[in-house]
């Protein structure tokens, strides 16, 4: 199981305040579909806000970045450096 | 309001021009006799891209009007090297890596020629003080006043 | 992916830059120095208003000026729905800067576009823009952010209801969004601290101060397609942003990026671009718009100026326990403060395990804010590093000591969240402390400061390609402005992977029709990820002029290596076969299969964050409250210098503009909103005889996701100065400034007070 780690704020907002979860995911856009059927919601705020660090590499475009089962993943603020044109 | 003609000399060429009357020297430098690398920063004197040497005399050109110059001496950045070869202190600014994007370039440079002729062997303090009409937002000044010294060493070591 | 980085020919010198003759001369261009015939000017309408609603405008009688070819307002900008795209490293939405760049229903601030001018002269588009006639309904207005907070602050945006708030809020606000960064409890770990500093600080918006105004050249065809010149530092990003506000395909414009004289993040958007296009598909001529000094400070974006709050607990041996932060910035008339990252930086240089940091991103009428190296890094950083001072003292630790004992190091988690690879901040303090400098005498009203600062860097999208001519010189071109000597450190990169002589190659930098997507010269990323992209590209033409000594020579290609510059057998048994120049392979190129070229489009992964320390000695004088920069000292962890002179230059510069932001700069409004100094005179940027030499220590901690290690460089060196410079303020008066500029009246009644 992966390790995800999201945000207080992100947390305060869509998961009742829980930041750390065990999740099983491929990569970066299937995670983001998994935790959106838990918290519905924070799929859209995810791909809009967030950059994605994965084992401590940061990626500012991370949706096919691949996830491996003792990942630990963070997700946080884009710094701005990405395109978010197509959503 | 009628233009007014100029004759003036510039990089030692004689050379005419119409303007009008409120046009600066610079703005005549620049769009009426295309000698586009002395540059406006500010239009008040205050950051010294626009140097020129007006009979001998370091002069923001935007401080300046066209008309003021008939029967003058304009020496612009484009006059600074002779033929094929850059002036000394062109040389050294590349060398020494004195500029990053160039804009103040020209005028550090006018504004520093006119300091080795007048002065040749500068204190720190005085390249300083005699550039503070320069203003340069990339590099600290700290390269620029390096090379104006070696170059100044240079010239009269030479 | 590193390769040895031993026996490195180019990379670490400092050759003379390939575009430096046309700079010394005056022969480079830029963005207000060229001329196409037939050109029209075009001008600028502002508000005198900081906030008020447009009730008409009428501009029928500057259409009838004789001379005038075209006037616009934002009826003919595309009205553009709500989309949020980055600009630098802050973020933009559409909507938004179709809004900044002509105002729609309201003006938001003294400076605001409202119409323009096509005109056959400068003195004719002056007299147009007086014959535009405005109804103004002025609204009350808010240019504090404090005050824009408040319940009863004037709103600027109707339908802003602040996000990241549960619940939904359903009354409007000034405040954009919240932002929240948090890891481990800091209850929790301030119960354990021996000792616990909180203050407050203010800082004031600066601007980026390019000496180079705004400047665009556009000439629109009757075919809908059009060029634009201008200064920029990203002809990609620019060409979208034109692009939907007119309407048309993005193919349909050609970007070209001219000369750019400075930007350091300011110019990463659009201002006059679309106005000088929109004015030239109206007049059916080329039109140029070129902002005035005025203008360049009444309308484009400076940085956010801000509120902090800090709280730092540590126990008796300097152990930091907990580091709280609050942090209000502005984000101008539209959302999109650098907040986020400015949380994200506030205590990112050390090893915390209990950090909570809440941002706010506040809209208030100033113009809109845009990316300053950094961005939002120095503000937050500037009240940790001097609370950090406060501590030291405090507790008697020597301050770099104190940062020592806290350091981030590889394995790290950061205080935002993952793990640190290889990073050099520890190297940085070591070399700071083993710095003459740092133990050299001072004098009566003297004080020394340190402080340290940490930036993210970015990687990206970059192209490029790197072309064999037919005599075996070399073109490298990419889609990176370069603001800083980029195009020297292209050059050196793709001449250490070919093994030539860095004379033989020549960079230039494409405009959009002529290469691949690139992302905008911003976030340090230039040397990294366009290096990176360049030195792929040259590896291609390493593999290809490989293959080609095979097919000459008649054996494998695995029996062939490249060393220096020539196609060589591999070893005796490959056979006896003279070595093969790039100029020769190059000559034949026709008959071994084509044109020799490398492409390479890529988006770098993996660029390394990166560490400074700085040190500065001043002198107070209690007279008059002026603070003179006696002496100062950089030290960076740049993962490896490709060009020597222009790192070293990137820091310096870099510095200098904290040292302005640190003692001199801000915006000063009258009380009717409206900035009273907009121009170099009293906007204050550090001239010559302000400074002394600027002392630069690169340290090198190498990046592994580089092939030459490189970290991106040009904005840590903003981070530390605010700081640096207050703390050794503090050191000679004893006295802890928080408000920023400390600009003499500020110092001297700071001084006055504590008599």
């Amino acid at each position: 199981m992966a390790r995800i780690i999201l945000t207080s704020g992100l947390s305060n907002q869509f998961t009742s305040g829980q930041t750390e979860l065990e999740i099983d995911a491929v990569d970066v856009r299937g995670l983001i579909l998994l935790l959106d059927e838990s918290f519905p919601g924070i799929g859209d705020e995810l791909k809009r806000e967030m950059a994605v660090a994965i084992d401590g590499q940061i990626y500012q475009e991370p949706f096919l970045e691949k996830i491996s089962t003792n990942s630990e993943v963070y997700f946080l603020p884009r710094i701005g450096g990405g395109k978010n044109i197509l959503t | 309001m009628a233009k007014i003609h100029v004759t003036t000399t510039v990089n030692g060429e004689p050379s005419e021009f119409l303007c009008d009357p409120q046009q600066t020297l610079l703005d005549v430098l620049r769009d009426e006799l295309r000698l586009t690398g002395s540059k406006e920063g500010c239009a008040t004197g205050d950051c010294g891209a626009c140097s020129i040497m007006l009979d001998g005399r370091l002069v923001c050109s935007c401080l300046v009007l066209g008309v003021e110059s008939e029967g003058l001496e304009v020496e612009t950045i484009e006059g600074m090297s002779s033929g094929d070869q850059l002036h000394p202190l062109q040389q050294k600014f590349l060398e020494e890596a004195a500029l990053q994007c160039g804009i103040c370039t020209p005028g550090f440079l006018v504004a520093a020629k006119a300091l080795l002729e007048k002065n040749p062997n500068p204190t720190e303090t005085e390249v300083r003080y005699w550039l503070a009409g320069n203003l340069c937002r990339c590099t600290g000044y700290d390269k620029i006043i390096r090379a104006v010294l070696d170059c100044a060493a240079d010239l009269r070591g030479a | 992916m590193s390769s040895d980085n031993k026996d490195l020919k180019w990379v670490g010198k400092s050759p003379v830059r390939p575009d430096g003759n046309d700079k010394v001369t005056g022969r480079a261009k830029f963005g207000a120095d060229l001329m196409l015939p037939g050109m029209l000017v075009g001008k600028v309408l502002r508000s005198p208003h900081a906030h008020a609603i447009i009730k008409s405008i009428d501009t029928s009688k500057a259409e009838a000026l004789p001379g005038v070819k075209a006037v616009i307002t934002s009826a003919d900008v595309t009205d553009l729905s709500s989309e949020w795209v980055p600009a630098g490293e802050v973020q933009i939405n559409f909507r938004d800067l179709a809004r900044n760049v002509m105002a729609n229903e309201k003006v938001l601030y003294n400076g605001h576009a409202v119409a323009a001018v096509a005109a056959t002269n400068n003195a004719i588009a002056n007299a147009a823009l007086e014959l535009i006639s405005i109804d103004y309904e002025v609204l009350p207005h808010v240019i504090d952010v404090e005050d824009a907070m408040a319940e009863d602050a004037p709103i600027l945006h109707e339908d802003m209801f602040t996000q990241g708030v549960t619940p939904k809020p359903d009354k409007p606000s000034n405040v954009f969004k919240h932002v929240d960064i948090a890891v481990g409890d800091v209850e929790a770990g301030f119960a354990q601290a021996d000792l616990i500093v909180e203050k407050s600080f203010k800082t004031a918006p600066v601007h980026q101060g390019y000496i180079e105004p705004h400047a665009a050249v556009a000439s629109f065809g009757e075919d809908g397609k059009a060029e634009l010149w201008c200064s920029t530092q990203g002809q990609f990003v620019v060409r979208l942003y034109c692009a939907k506000l007119l309407g048309m395909d993005v193919s349909n414009l050609r970007v070209t990026p001219s000369e750019i004289g400075g930007g350091f993040g300011g110019k990463t958007t659009v201002y006059l671009e679309p106005v000088a296009l929109l004015l030239s598909r109206k007049a059916g001529r080329p039109v140029r718009a070129v902002m005035t000094r005025e203008e360049v400070f009444r309308a484009s974006g400076p940085t956010s100026g801000a509120v902090t709050w800090v709280k730092i607990g540590v126990k008796n041996d300097g152990t930091i326990v907990a580091g709280e932060a609050i942090l209000k910035y502005q984000a101008g008339a539209f959302a999109g403060s650098p907040i986020q990252p400015g949380c994200m930086c506030a205590f990112a240089p050390y090893d915390i395990e209990n950090v909570k940091v809440k941002g706010y991103d506040v809209v208030v009428n100033r113009p809109k804010v845009a990316a300053y190296r950094a961005p939002g890094a120095p503000i937050s950083e500037h009240a940790v590093e001097s609370v950090l001072d406060d501590i030291a003292k405090q507790i008697s630790i020597d301050p770099l000591e104190l940062r020592e004992k806290n350091a981030a190091t590889e394995g790290t988690n950061a205080a935002y969240g993952p793990k640190f690879g290889p990073i050099g901040f520890v190297e940085t303090l070591a070399a700071a402390k083993a710095h003459p400098h740092y133990s050299a005498p001072l004098g009566p009203n003297q004080g020394r400061g340190v402080a340290c600062g940490f930036w993210f860097n970015i990687g990206g999208d970059s192209c490029a390609a790197v072309n064999v001519a037919e005599d075996g010189s070399i073109v490298v071109s990419t889609g990176s402005p370069d603001i800083g000597g980029s195009r020297a450190s292209m050059a050196i990169m793709a001449a250490e992977t070919l093994g030539i002589d860095v004379a033989d190659v020549h960079p230039n930098v494409a405009d959009t029709s002529s290469l691949g997507y690139t992302f905008l010269t911003g976030g340090s990323r230039v040397t990294f990820a366009t290096g990176m992209a360049v030195i792929e590209a040259a590896k291609q033409v390493v593999e290809t002029l490989r293959e080609r000594a095979a097919k000459i020579w008649d054996i494998s290609v695995d029996a062939v290596i490249w060393e220096d510059g020539y196609a060589k057998p591999a070893g005796t048994n490959a056979g006896d076969f003279e070595p093969l120049s790039l100029g020769e392979i190059a000559s034949t190129a026709g008959k071994t299969g084509g044109p020799i070229s490398g492409n390479a489009a890529l988006n770098a992964q993996g660029a390394g964050p990166a560490f400074g320390t700085h040190i500065c000695d001043v002198e107070v004088d209690p007279e008059t409250g002026r603070v003179t920069v006696l002496r100062y000292t950089a030290v960076q962890d740049c993962g490896k210098a490709i060009h020597k002179g222009y790192v070293e230059g990137q820091i310096q510069g870099g510095a200098v503009q904290g040292i302005g932001w640190a003692l001199n700069e801000e915006y000063i409004y009258d009380d009717k909103g409206r900035l009273d100094n907009a121009g170099f005179l009293d906007y204050r940027i550090p001239v010559a005889s302000d400074l002394p030499m600027i002392d630069t220590v690169v340290v090198e901690v190498a990046n592994p996701n580089h092939p030459y290690g490189v970290r991106g460089v040009g904005e840590v060196p903003i981070v530390p100065p605010m700081a640096t410079v207050a703390n050794a303020i503090e050191s000679a008066t004893g006295i802890r400034m928080t408000e920023l500029p400390m600009s003499p009246p500020k110092v001297l009644a700071a001084i006055d007070g504590a008599k």
